[in-house]
């Protein structure tokens, strides 16, 4: 495939790089990436991602978007509300960048669906708010051996992490099961910075952009942690679970699982 | 004795156990934080019996749920 004139000046400042040149892009628009919420993580993530070229993105979301997202949501607009976000998010990444492959998937992920809709992608990123979700991403993604970057924030705090098949470990090594619903303090109740959403799915893209690419080093076997309030970022090595309930030498869990959703979190 | 507790070096009274540490810290949700000593994960059902000592080092890993 050889790239046109356009696409070498649209593309011009990745191909530069010469540790990414024409060789990274191509692979980009060889790639795909499904984008899971189409919120405060996932809005960042999806227009660096269509806008780097990546060649086929999917973007998943069930809601509408709701005046009280447009604080962080930056892929959606203030015309957008009432609209289904996973129709906004198509539209702000084609309008960004026409040539990406966009497709947008109005639903709710479950045990029942979520095998299917990830088949089709190299990379899945999480951009989640609850743990039923997070939880069903990480088994989907181990179970059928795809990399996934998972995210999480809260307050001025976020985290994440880059899931490999066989290189570290998965979100559930980390913490074994969901907290009871109302346990621990969720976005919608402790609030949320735009921006510190817009750094940490700004992260999420550029572990895609480079496990697509085949740059760098991506975050398996590692946690960053990101305190926005004290500008400190922290990169903690993960163990292993030899135990993991999935992805351990014995698992217990070799089919996707829903959890029960947390109440507070249906309308996030 | 030294603990590196989340990357920085305090200085803790001698023999203290990971719920110890866990109150010193006002670790805010103690029931769900899931803590690494030394590399490995430790189970919360070990807290009480894990007791630290001179040079350990100490990460609370913490839920963080929001995304949207
Ligand atoms: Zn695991």
């Amino acid at each position: 495939m050889a790239f046109s004139n356009e696409q070498l000046t649209r593309y011009s400042r990745h191909i530069i790089l010469k540790e990414f040149g024409i060789k990274g892009q191509k692979k980009l628009s060889r790639g795909s990436v499904l984008i899971v919420g189409a919120g405060g993580l996932g809005s960042p993530a999806a227009l660096y991602l269509a806008a780097a070229g990546v060649g086929r993105i999917g973007i998943v979301d069930a809601d509408d978007v709701d005046l009280s997202n447009l604080q962080r949501q930056i892929i959606h607009g203030t015309d957008d509300i009432g609209r289904p976000k996973a129709d906004s998010a198509r539209a702000g990444m084609l309008a960004v960048n026409p040539e990406t492959e966009v497709r947008a998937v109005r639903a709710f992920l479950n045990a029942g669906n979520i095998m299917d809709i990830i088949r089709d992608y190299d990379f899945i990123i999480d951009g989640t708010d609850n743990f039923p979700a997070k939880f069903l991403i990480n088994d989907a993604c181990v179970l059928s051996g795809k990399a996934f970057s998972h995210a999480g924030i809260l307050r001025f705090s976020g985290q994440l992490t880059t899931y490999v098949p066989g290189r570290g470990a998965c979100y559930r090594c980390i913490f074994k099961e969901p907290p009871p619903p109302e346990a621990v303090p969720t976005c919608r109740q402790a609030g949320v910075i735009g921006a510190l959403a817009g750094v940490v799915g700004s992260l999420q893209a550029m572990e895609a952009v480079k496990y697509l690419a085949g740059i760098g080093e991506v975050l398996a076997g590692a946690l960053l942690t990101y305190d926005a309030l004290t500008t400190a970022f922290r990169k903690i090595a993960l163990p292993r679970r030899d135990d993991c309930a999935v992805c351990g030498a014995h698992p217990s869990i070799t089919a996707p699982v829903d959890y029960a959703q947390a109440a507070c979190d249906l309308t996030a | 004795m030294t603990l590196t507790v989340a990357g920085t070096p305090k200085e803790y009274p001698d023999g203290i156990n990971l719920t110890r540490l866990i109150e010193l810290e006002k670790v805010e949700t103690p029931m769900y934080v899931t803590v690494a000593l030394n590399d490995a994960f430790v189970e919360s059902g070990g807290f009480e019996a894990a007791v630290l000592k001179d040079g350990d080092t100490v990460e609370f890993l913490y839920f963080m749920g929001g995304g949207r």
